[in-house]
């Protein structure tokens, strides 16, 4: 949903990244404001991933340069931990096992430190129980995957609607949702699309990875972003999404070709 | 020049060594009571056999100084800590106890202590049949334990059995021997419990002989406060079809070593050995395993976890032995360690001797540090640095904890392992 006079929520100027010595992002540009659904597409390597990942605080990624403010704020002046409890989350493309940390023990921690920052009382083992057993319906997961090690032996389906059922909880401000559609059947795909649907609100935003147009059938987007060689090459709404799936990425790759020659 | 310097060296260590246990000895009360032949035996062997050096290939990594920092003598009957109640459905007998361990205890029924005649019969054969009755450990366990907790177990045991020991204060010595005689078809599930504290030295000998087709379950939580020190021996003999499932959990030593010993006198026989062992400050945790198949279709799962932080230093080595007669046998062993700062050191060893032709036997060991995308991960959802490290510390830990028998709990292992208790 788009509105002109909606608080801006992600400000992301000149963005320029690296891993080790080599140069991924090159000069991002992108504003998102409150209640917006924005896509960014590409193919592989076009620097999609690296950027949800710099967003996060991912160590491994070095900012070269620009800025990006949170809500008015220097986000990349925050630890990973202090960007989750303002409101900013990532959905992983890979959701990290972590065997003997039970999932349920996991989500109570994260939903409190999120909670503390906005002021809220945290939650004892009952009362949040109450919570994720509400939650859980948002993206029909089975209870028992609470009681099992985070991640750990769980589906590509299943861990990635136990992102979301993370994203349920942490009630972001900014998702960004990593390549959430990757490795998932059909059925999967409508219950994690139909609980982002479930979640985006008139005060949040959303950020989708994609290379597929299938995500797009299920998750409306206001604006779609066309990623490739670390900078956003085009921007224009859904129908860009299908002129993509239509002419593939060919006519990108000559862009940017000339992009880079200038 | 170097050579007879080294030669010097070595002979003051030797000196050292043995002046350690002249003196150990002198201060041992004369033998007595039911074990008295065996103390007998036992420092007779002492004194003949110092204290091993790294120079011998079993002790390479394991430096005895904080052994050899102590002066330990026989510590009387002990006093009770400030324990947790034992959990329910378990029985918990007090080793130290001043008098009979037994006395006023009713055992459960499937148990019975052994006579006079039988503990003289039994007490040692399993340690001569895993070759190890003359390991300095043991001798010194054998030159100084004053009792064994000697029982029977003739048939499936409902309640845990949780034997607790606590080495408390300054040159004291708790020496504890335990003898199990599983019948066939007969279970048991033990905890055993074993506390040192102070300039302490804890010996610890269990012999196990596992009839055909019984089960036992042995816990063993070893919590120390450096400067003390714990050698442990657990020696097990398997009957065909009988399960051995022993899980291990030490934290705090200045030095722990453990080391169990496992035949399967003629295969067909499952064991499982999980350990975990922590090492921080400068202590050294060191883990001995070997396991004998003696018959064909024998089955081996083993797992080995070790944390080392600090200037801490973790030892595993793992033997597994499979003869011609052992074909068939199944044997995995895994040793998973976490390094966690650069002055920590991690040793470990897969030692396997295969000579059967028809065999499955895996191995493996991996060394890291915590992973930087779990931690990513978790600090992805709001937990800071240090919280998203102890939790994954304490997923670590917890595999091996949740298989240690129930009334473990009642102990708070993972808090006391982490140092939050």
């Amino acid at each position: 949903m788009i509105r002109p006079d909606a608080d801006t929520l992600l400000e992301i100027v000149d963005l320029q990244a690296r891993v080790e010595d080599k140069p991924i992002l090159k000069g991002v540009n992108l504003t998102i404001k409150a209640g917006e659904i924005h896509a960014v597409m590409g193919r592989n390597g076009s620097g999609k991933s690296t950027l949800s990942k710099v967003l996060a605080g991912h160590p491994a990624y070095t900012v070269t340069g620009g800025s990006v403010l949170y809500r008015g704020a220097n986000l990349l002046d925050l630890e990973p931990e202090q960007r989750a409890r303002l409101g900013l989350f990532l959905g992983f493309q890979y959701p990290v096992e972590i065997p003997g940390v039970s999932n349920l023990e996991f989500l109570r921690v994260s939903t409190n430190a999120r909670r503390g920052e906005k002021g809220e009382e945290e939650l004892d083992t009952f009362a949040f129980e109450d919570l994720v057993r509400e939650r859980l319906q948002v993206v029909q997961m089975d209870p028992a995957f609470l009681e099992r090690s985070v991640n750990e032996g769980f589906s590509g389906g299943e861990k990635k609607r136990n992102e979301i059922l993370q994203m349920a909880l942490l009630d972001p401000l900014v998702a960004i949702l990593d390549e959430t559609d990757s490795g998932l059947d059909i059925d999967a795909l409508r219950i994690v699309a139909g609980g982002v649907n479930h979640l985006a609100s008139p005060d949040n935003a959303t950020l989708l990875i994609t290379h597929y147009q299938r995500l797009l059938d299920v998750i409306t987007p206001d604006y779609v972003h066309v990623m490739a060689g670390g900078r956003i090459l085009r921007t224009g709404g859904k129908e860009l999404a299908l002129e993509l799936e239509d002419r593939g990425y060919d006519w990108v790759d000559q862009e940017l070709a000339v992009l880079e020659v200038a | 020049m170097v050579a007879a310097m080294s030669n010097s060296a070595s002979n003051s260590a030797a000196v050292a060594a043995s002046s350690w246990v002249t003196t150990f000895l002198e201060r041992l009360p004369a033998p007595a009571g039911e074990l008295e032949a065996v103390q007998w035996r036992g420092r007779e062997a002492l004194s003949r056999q110092p204290l091993p050096t790294r120079r011998q290939e079993d002790w390479r990594f394991t430096d005895l100084a904080p052994l050899t920092a102590l002066t330990p003598a026989l510590a009387p009957a002990g006093e009770q800590g400030s324990w947790p109640e034992p959990a329910a459905g378990a029985v918990r007998l007090w080793l130290d106890a001043p008098g009979d361990p037994l006395a006023g205890q009713s055992l459960p029924a499937g148990i019975s202590l052994l006579g006079a005649d039988e503990v003289q019969q039994a007490l040692g054969h399993t340690l001569a049949a895993c070759n190890c009755e003359q390991h300095w450990p043991v001798e010194l366990n054998q030159a100084s334990a004053p009792r064994v907790l000697a029982l029977r177990v003739s048939a499936v045991v409902a309640p845990i059995l949780e034997l607790v020991s606590q080495a408390a204060g300054d040159g004291v010595m708790r020496p504890v021997r335990v003898l199990l005689l599983l019948e066939e078809k007969a279970s048991l599930e033990v905890l055993q419990v074993q506390l040192g504290s102070g300039s302490s030295l804890t010996s610890l000998v269990i012999e196990a002989h596992l009839g055909r087709e019984s089960t036992l379950r042995h816990g063993l939580l070893a919590l120390g406060e450096s400067p003390a020190c714990f050698l442990g021996h657990l020696a097990v003999e398997q009957e065909p079809r009988s399960l051995l499932e022993s899980v291990w959990a030490s934290h705090g030593w200045a030095l722990s070593r453990f080391e169990p010993r496992v035949v399967q006198v003629d295969g067909e026989a499952t064991t499982s050995l999980k350990a975990l062992q922590l090492a921080d400050g400068q202590q050294l945790a060191d883990t001995h395993s070997r396991v004998e198949f003696r018959g064909p279709e024998g089955q081996l799962d083993q797992l080995h976890k070790a944390i080392a932080d600090d200037r801490g230093r973790s030892v595993f080595n793992g033997a597994v032995k499979v003869p011609r007669a052992a074909q068939r046998t199944n044997a995995s062993q895994l040793s998973r360690n976490l390094l966690l700062s650069n002055q920590a050191r991690i040793d470990t060893k897969p030692e396997l001797e295969i000579v059967a032709d028809d065999v499955r036997c895996a191995h493996g060991a991996t060394v890291s540090r915590l992973q930087t995308d779990e931690l990513f991960y978790l600090q992805s959802r709001g937990l800071s640095a240090a919280v998203a490290a102890g939790l994954l510390k304490r997923g670590f830990c917890e595999e091996v904890l949740r298989a240690l028998p129930a009334a473990a709990a009642a102990w708070r292992p993972l808090q006391r392992l982490l140092g939050e208790a």
